[in-house]
């Protein structure tokens, strides 16, 4: 499709383990993002999400890991491009915010400093011009008296405005993606509503798409237009979030989301739980890597599960709806 | 009915280095402030609040893990607030607590073995003899029986086990004295939701074979409504809200409270836009509170009165039909108008 604006097509990512081997975190992963779109990935630790976000970002420097299949950007092939022409795009055209602010911000310099810094390395722009620049963006993200926060330094900050701080800086080049990794998971729920709050707005403040990773099936459902489920390095399930979430396909979607304890309605007395836990990446079984917790796990399960297409939904499961779709 | 512990006008006070050149003025942090509330046997008091709220603190101020600085702690109407070391020693093992990090909890050169039988090592039994060897064989398969451990455990070593089993063999030894009171904080929060349901559900199943007393400290109101029977809800060291789980967390009567419950991102997607409250800004530091009622600098129904008086707090007019529902606010909101069709319980 032309207006794809990010495509990865069996995106595989393998580390080195002990004795040559090779371990692959991800496998054969294939997704695609539109533009101003918010694709949500979501899966549980482990499951290679993170992962995945720091291989488009050409971030993995583990010695000897291996990326194949193919990374689209606008057209543009990032599996195997060089590090000049990655930097190029980093902070520019894509950029990334992180769980934690202060592994993106350093504790030296005033955030303002900071972000001027990140505007001239791409581009042209006095000190005062790109000052302006920062003053204007940390007042988009909602971080009051913007002047007087640019020159603070990130421990001067609390820790909704640090990510405020952090997501200005992202944003300071309005590049065409930003990948979200986690970036409310250590805030507090009230200062969460506020940053998912400023996620939404992006796309028609900035343009931008945001890939969002996170484990939490609520920050999903509540900021994602579609959504892709991860399990052990796999796609589960991928689709439009509200079809998922009013029909998950995949049992270890429908397992995931019956875990999760209601605020609303019914209180259950027991809880549904998957019994077991994730296999290690090292570990993990031969066909579908959700067999062993599988409440419908049968023989055909040992062969890796075909992606069925059900409406707009892809379900890598045998038992999901009839039409498979041509892999 | 006694409670089985009871806090009166409890608090935390400790002395922070503040402004001038060296810290030398020094400040007050008042983690908790004025805290009241007991809890029944059989009971499970959920405690909430954002970070910093002073609910952890709560809870080893109750256990004595930490010496609060003014009030009275009372165990089982026994006043434990100045009791020596040694004479908590005869209660300490009725009293057990939870952590967050399964791994920081548990010596990671130990077996799980010596692990679960220290503390029958460490105290006597209620008649004051010793645990002996066979006692003490038998009490760790029962323990390994309760928390759905295997056998195997016994010879491993903490770093065998994932982070689900880990919280396990913390459930276990927690257990291992037949304590009546459980304090558990954040004991899911570091768990995958798949793992948490499993922890969570034997939290529930423990309450019902042993008769235990939870209290059960979470940032969490999902996992919380799920567990406890009532639930008390902080804001910078104070209680602004407790009653009735269902009450509280349905018809809140407190604007923090309801804007709490409002920004959980549910795992629903839902046509319409959810009303929402979206609080502005972050918690006040509790070095330096806002002046009245603590909450007034976010609170969107705040007015004059708020920023001078501290609100008490006192009983819902006209009071729900079951547990007593309290708010401190001068304002609350009506419980009857802030209940949409959608929360009805079913």
């Amino acid at each position: 499709m032309q207006d794809e604006l990010f495509a990865a097509r069996d995106l595989t990512i393998a580390l080195p383990g002990s004795q040559g081997s090779m371990i692959r975190i991800v496998e054969n992963l294939s997704f695609s993002l539109a533009p101003r779109e918010i694709l949500g990935i979501v899966g549980e630790s482990g499951s290679g999400k993170s992962m995945t976000a720091l291989a488009i970002m050409g971030l993995i420097d583990v010695p000897g890991a291996r990326i194949t299949g193919s990374m689209l950007f606008k057209g543009q092939e990032l599996v195997g491009l060089g590090a000049r022409a990655l930097r190029r795009l980093r902070g520019r055209e894509i950029a990334m915010i992180f769980q934690d602010p202060m592994t993106a911000l350093t504790p030296v310099h005033t955030i303002g400093w900071q972000i001027d810094e990140q505007i001239r390395a791409h581009e042209s722009l006095s000190r005062a011009g790109a000052r302006a620049r920062t003053i204007d963006l940390l007042g988009e993200m909602g971080v009051p008296d913007p002047r007087r926060a640019a020159d603070r330094y990130p421990h001067q900050l609390s820790g909704g405005l640090r990510q405020r701080a952090m997501i200005a800086m992202a944003l300071s080049c309005n590049p065409s993606l930003l990948i979200a990794d986690e970036p409310t998971t250590a805030l507090d729920v009230t200062v969460q509503a506020q940053i998912l709050d400023l996620l939404r707005r992006l796309r028609h403040n900035f343009g931008s798409s945001v890939l969002l990773i996170t484990h939490d099936m609520g920050v999903v459902a509540e900021t994602c237009d579609r959504t892709l489920v991860l399990y052990a390095g796999n796609v589960a399930e991928r689709g439009p979030t509200g079809d998922i979430f009013a029909h998950p396909g995949h049992p270890y979607a429908r397992a995931l989301l019956a875990s999760i304890p209601p605020l609303h309605g019914v209180r259950p007395s027991r809880l549904l739980s998957i019994p077991g836990q994730p296999p290690s990446p090292a570990e993990r079984p031969a066909g579908c890597p959700f067999r062993p917790r599988c409440p419908q796990a049968h023989a055909q399960c040992e062969q890796t599960p075909p992606m069925v297409r059900r409406g707009e939904q892809d379900i890598a499961c045998v038992l999901a709806a009839p039409e498979p779709v041509q892999a | 009915m006694t409670p089985i512990i009871e806090a009166r006008s409890l608090g935390k006070h400790y002395r922070v280095a503040g402004g001038g050149l060296f810290g030398q003025s020094r400040r007050t942090l008042r983690a908790l402030d004025n805290v009241s509330l007991h809890v029944m046997p059989g009971e499970t008091l959920g405690i909430v609040g954002e970070s910093g709220c002073g609910k952890s603190t709560l809870g080893r101020c109750l256990l004595r893990l930490t010496q609060s600085s003014s009030g009275r702690v009372l165990f089982e109407g026994e006043d434990i607030t100045t009791r020596s070391e040694r004479a908590l020693r005869r209660l300490r093992p009725r009293m057990q607590m939870v952590f967050q990090d399964s791994y920081a909890s548990l010596n990671p050169r130990r077996r799980i073995a010596d692990l679960l039988s220290e503390p029958m090592r460490v105290h006597r039994q209620p008649s004051g003899a010793p645990h002996d060897r066979s006692f003490i064989a038998q009490r760790l398969r029962d323990l390994l029986d309760l928390t759905g451990l295997p056998i195997s455990a016994l010879d491993r070593y903490p770093h065998e086990f994932s982070g689900g089993q880990r919280q396990r063999i913390n459930i276990a030894r927690a257990l291992a004295l037949q304590p009546s009171l459980i304090v558990a904080d954040e004991p899911v929060s570091a768990l995958d939701v798949s793992i948490q349901a499993q922890i969570i559900n034997l939290f529930t199943d423990l309450r019902e074979t042993l008769g235990l007393t939870y209290i059960f400290i979470a940032h969490d109101l999902s996992v919380v409504r799920q567990i406890a029977s009532s639930v008390a809800v902080m804001y910078l060291g104070a209680i602004v809200e407790r009653g009735g789980t269902d009450s509280v967390l349905h018809a809140p009567a407190h604007p923090y409270t309801a804007a709490l419950i409002t920004a959980v991102p549910e795992p629903v997607v839902s046509a319409g836009a959810r009303s929402r409250v979206i609080l502005k800004g972050d918690v006040p530091s509790p070095v330096s509170p806002p002046p009245g009622c603590r909450f007034h600098t976010r609170c969107p129904k705040a007015e004059a009165r708020c920023s001078v008086e501290i609100p008490a707090l006192r009983p819902l007019v006209p009071a729900p039909d079951e547990a007593l529902h309290e708010v401190a606010c001068h304002y609350p909101l009506h419980p009857a108008s802030n209940v949409p069709d959608r929360y009805a319980t079913g």
